[in-house]
């Protein structure tokens, strides 16, 4: 039997039963891999509920830096009975199989060609740790502590970690210690030279973090200046809010110890979306988050913050749908309803961040964009972003930076015009006119905001000039929109490439690996990542150089594709739809078949047998 | 309709602390129908913020969709407003006060916009206890498109269609008295000598005040069968008592006799006095007001004036203990901890 053999390249699986306390042992691994300098990519793919079901940890370790889901595992560590048997059988050949061998495996776990690991986890814990409320969380320690043993990892890497963790506490990290080293012990013992998969410490990483997108975000609230969040629980979104909440807990607080934030949790989304929009018209930096279910609950007060032109933020962590879904699985499918969220002639600003750091950047940028636009602004985010912890480069500020209110007129501004003000009165011919916040004047400034048909002066107005001139009006501040929002990064190779690949948010580590694969077999592709909608005009021209482009994303009707083909009026036979529909992030192997096999049909390939490692 | 309203103003007319007159308070002309309850109690509005000398441009006014959220329009012409969406008022008005703590916020509602659509987001606005005035103009049926059935309309009721209400009616005071609202409130749009103190209690209360003002619809639901006509209020209206509205700093000249009347302290050090015709409501408690509101539902009648009150609520910034200033004031110096913080919190994730 060939065993999987490789330094700090790798995919281990943990199968674990979810609410046991296991996420802090897994956690631990994660973040040893990362201290020892090496890019690591943990996933958790956890069901929809709350206590008693599997749940899975899934850890690429990868010293190139592809942080792309890979596909297949190597190691499992599997200490759940319930799905014990398909942990088994979907381990890839030559992998190794830990397990808990208090209980001995079934007799029709059979297979020569992998290599299998046990440790008596519960009789260890049983035998060793005597407080009984410790045993559960310990196992996991312990097998922590083998996998030390067998993948060649520095210990103190670990102790460390748990020394740090229990700073505040450290009577706490003595029986965590221990049950390292029980682990340790254990296998080093009984498993001297059986695996042969090692961790040496690396130096990919420089000055990296590890953290996961909603922290991220929340962070960026409190940076953008947001003020005000009205919102409604939804998986997985939720952790947005506690961010933020936590953060202004610890950085808004006023001299009296009150807060400069007030965060509202709604009855329901539409309510949540309300209370970001009238905070908003009323001059205070406001935002909601939710996910797919929630934006279309949304969808009519997003159509009133376009027409009656209200700046507005919102995360959208996005998850699989149709409806209900899978609420704990990831998906890239709200793009078009996005983009065009709400019944009539209405067109959103969205974001696209890939990591944390773009996040925290992005959350913070829209704000400045939603005031200068009078618009609201999408942040595109996904599960996979949201909720697993990613390596990227840190954030900075820069303290020097000025919170873009846009175009408001304070009371000076007031006295001092000149002609006739109307809050829907293109005075710059950019489409974006001149708000007022409420309070302003005792006699100049006051208007009407409505969703309803209004002229240059916020009257209502069946007029069907008047109208039609907002309508244009409002595609005009469109164009002027392309101005401000971030570009696509575009990849030039070459420039004689016939190929291009298109892609945005989670999908861009998977495929840059993918491209990377792909040249290894001298199939070169240009690339651009999509950051932003609308679209300028780098996108369309990327796309005309190209005899063929492949839109890579999440979502099974390729809406981006769609989006694409819509707002660059380009036809469909050149964009070909490279898509992932099983709810879990993208790998970089399905890209590079997708796009092998369309480009070099034949009968093997077509059928997508063979592991391409 | 239309009417050009000249702008010839008696010189003389009486003009409040802050040195305006009424005219300050108006808004656009009307375009609702002739006779329309609504106008009235927009009139009433006026009155009241006049009265109170309130500064106009410190009034933000919001609303729903229907014919009365057409009302701000008509009033207080020097006040940002705001006509969102069907329902969904309660919730800009937070987001608003959430925004500037400062300025008053008027909310008119109607009963669809309120009842139906909106029931979800009245229920709670109205246990978050905002600091808002929150108006009803109940007319017990949908005006704006065209006389359908509305969830406030009496069982048995018929409007102008001719068939009758048959479904139970939502009595917004009493529920919002169960839901804890500090000030709850029903008035008449033809009885203006009460509207106008009430409304002035309601904007001066501090927290949710609930004003529910039958105003009848002369179009669609005024028949001699409707529970809510001109006709029917009048002949069944009860009221919990006379309200005199004292605003601080003034001197009480009137003296009325003993054991009938209280007085409620508002929390800027007004009054206001209650001349009871019935001893057995007290509006201090909750019980009392909900038993008050049955016993005139099952002798047919309808109760207004104030039906409960309570001065020492915490209203939602109190609740969420948000700084003082308003949160539209705050700049970045305020709101953003600084990169030297920064790269401390993203300490704890290397």
């Amino acid at each position: 039997m060939k065993k999987i053999n490789s330094v700090n390249d790798f995919v281990i699986r943990f199968a674990n039963v979810n609410g046991s306390g296991s996420a802090s042992a897994n956690n631990l691994f994660a973040k040893a891999i990362f201290r020892l300098g090496i890019p690591v990519s943990p996933k958790n793919i956890f069901p929809s509920n709350i206590q008693g079901l599997p749940t899975w940890y899934e850890v690429r370790v990868n010293g190139d830096g592809y942080l792309g889901r890979r596909g297949g595992y190597d190691v499992m560590v599997a200490v759940n009975g319930q799905s014990l048997k398909i942990d088994y059988e979907n381990l890839l050949t030559g992998g190794y199989f830990l397990y808990d061998s208090t209980r001995p495996l079934p007799d029709d776990f059979r297979r020569n060609d992998i290599t299998v690991i046990g440790i008596p986890l519960t009789r260890i814990c049983n035998q060793e740790i005597s407080n009984p409320r410790l045993r559960q969380l310990l196992k996991n320690i312990l097998y922590v502590g083998a996998l030390s043993h067998l993948l060649d990892m520095d210990f103190s890497v670990l102790t460390d970690a748990i020394k740090k963790q229990f700073i505040k506490k450290p009577a706490l990290a003595e029986p965590n210690i221990q049950a390292l080293e029980l682990g340790f012990d254990y296998a080093s013992r009984h498993f001297p030279d059986s695996c042969q998969i090692s961790v040496k410490p690396g130096n990919t990483l420089t000055n990296h973090i590890l953290m996961d997108g909603n922290t991220a975000t929340g962070l960026g609230a409190v940076y953008g200046g947001a003020t005000v969040a009205g919102w409604y629980p939804i998986t997985p979104s939720t952790s947005v809010i506690e961010a933020f909440d936590k953060f202004t807990s610890q950085y808004r607080l006023d001299d009296s110890g009150r807060k400069k934030a007030a965060i509202i949790q709604a009855e329901d989304e539409l309510a949540a979306l309300g209370i970001a929009i009238g905070a908003s018209w009323n001059g205070a930096r406001a935002f909601t988050a939710t996910s797919g279910p929630g934006v279309s609950l949304m969808n009519e007060f997003l159509g009133l913050a376009y027409f009656a032109e209200i700046p507005v933020v919102i995360i959208n962590v996005q998850r699989t749908g149709p409806s209900t879904g899978m609420p704990t699985r990831t998906q890239q499918a709200d793009t078009l309803l996005c983009a065009y969220a709400s019944h009539g002639d209405t067109k959103h600003l969205l974001l696209f961040p890939c990591d944390p750091k773009e996040c925290f950047e992005m959350t913070a940028d829209s704000f400045d964009l939603a005031d200068q636009l009078q618009t609201p602004v999408i942040i595109m985010s996904d599960l996979d972003l949201g909720m697993n912890d990613h390596v990227c480069l840190p954030m900075t500020w820069d303290d020097n930076r000025q919170y873009q209110r846009g175009k408001v007129l304070d009371k000076e501004k007031l006295e001092s015009l000149t002609g006739k003000w109307g809050r829907y009165l293109d005075i710059d011919g950019d489409g974006i006119c001149y708000r007022t916040y409420p309070g302003t004047h005792p006699e100049k400034g006051a208007y009407f905001t409505r969703g309803s048909s209004h002229d240059e002066f916020a009257a209502y107005t069946e007029d069907k000039d008047a109208y039609q001139r907002c309508m244009e009006r409002l595609k005009k501040k469109w164009e002027t929109a392309k101005d401000f929002i971030p570009k696509p990064h575009i990849k030039i190779s070459d420039r004689a490439n016939e190929y291009g690949a298109v892609f945005f948010g989670t999908s861009t580590h998977a495929a840059y690996e993918a491209m990377d694969r792909l040249k290894k077999m001298d199939l070169i592709l240009n690339t651009m990542l999509i950051r932003a909608f609308p679209f300028q005009d780098e996108v369309l021209d990327f796309i005309n150089r190209h005899e063929k482009i492949f839109i890579i994303e999440q979502n099974r009707d390729s809406q981006m594709r769609t989006l694409i083909m819509n707002e660059c009026s380009i036809g469909p036979d050149k964009l070909h739809a490279v898509t992932n529909v099983d709810g879990l992030p993208m790998t970089a192997r399905d890209i590079f078949h997708s796009i092998w096999d369309t480009l070099n049909p034949s009968p093997e390939t077509q059928t997508g047998q063979g592991e391409i490692k | 309709m239309t009417t050009r309203r000249p702008h010839f103003r008696h010189p003389d007319l009486p003009k409040n602390d802050l040195g305006f007159t009424r005219r300050n308070y108006e808004g656009a002309d009307s375009t609702l129908c002739a006779g329309c309850g609504h106008d009235s109690i927009s009139n009433a509005i006026i009155q009241a913020c006049y009265e109170l000398s309130i500064e106009p441009h410190k009034v933000v006014k919001l609303s729903g969709i229907g014919c009365s959220s057409k009302s701000p329009a008509y009033f207080l012409g020097k006040s940002h407003g705001f006509n969102s969406v069907h329902g969904r008022m309660p919730s800009i008005a937070t987001g608003s006060n959430m925004g500037n703590k400062d300025l008053l916020y008027i909310g008119v509602s109607g009963d669809g916009d309120t009842a139906s659509i909106g029931m979800g987001q009245f229920v709670h606005v109205t246990r978050r206890n905002l600091n808002m005035t929150y108006i009803v103009m109940n007319n017990g049926c949908y005006g704006l498109t065209k006389g359908q059935e509305s969830a406030t309309a009496d069982k048995g009721s018929s409007s102008r269609k001719g068939r009758p209400t048959p479904f139970e009616s939502i009595d917004l005071c009493e529920l919002a008295v169960q839901l804890g609202s500090g000030f709850v409130a029903r008035g008449f749009s033809g009885d203006k000598e009460q509207l106008v103190p009430l409304l002035k209690a309601a904007i001066t209360h501090k927290g949710f005040a609930m004003l529910d003002v039958i105003s009848p619809c002369v179009t669609f639901n005024n028949t001699s069968t409707s529970t809510k006509s001109y006709q029917w209020v009048r002949d069944h209206m009860e009221a919990t008592a006379t309200v005199d509205f004292i605003p601080p700093r003034k001197e009480i000249t009137t003296h009325y006799k003993k054991g009938t009347s209280q007085s409620i302290t508002m929390h800027d050090g007004g009054e206001i006095h209650l001349f009871k015709s019935d001893d057995s409501i007290d509006i201090t408690r909750r019980r009392s007001a909900i038993d008050a509101l049955e016993y005139h539902r099952e002798k047919g009648r309808i109760l207004t004036g104030i039906l409960y009150i309570n001065e020492d609520l915490q209203d939602t910034h109190e609740i969420l203990e948000t700084t003082d200033k308003p949160m539209n004031t705050l700049t970045e110096k305020d709101l953003c901890p600084g990169n030297r913080t920064l790269q401390q919190i993203i300490e704890r994730y290397r």
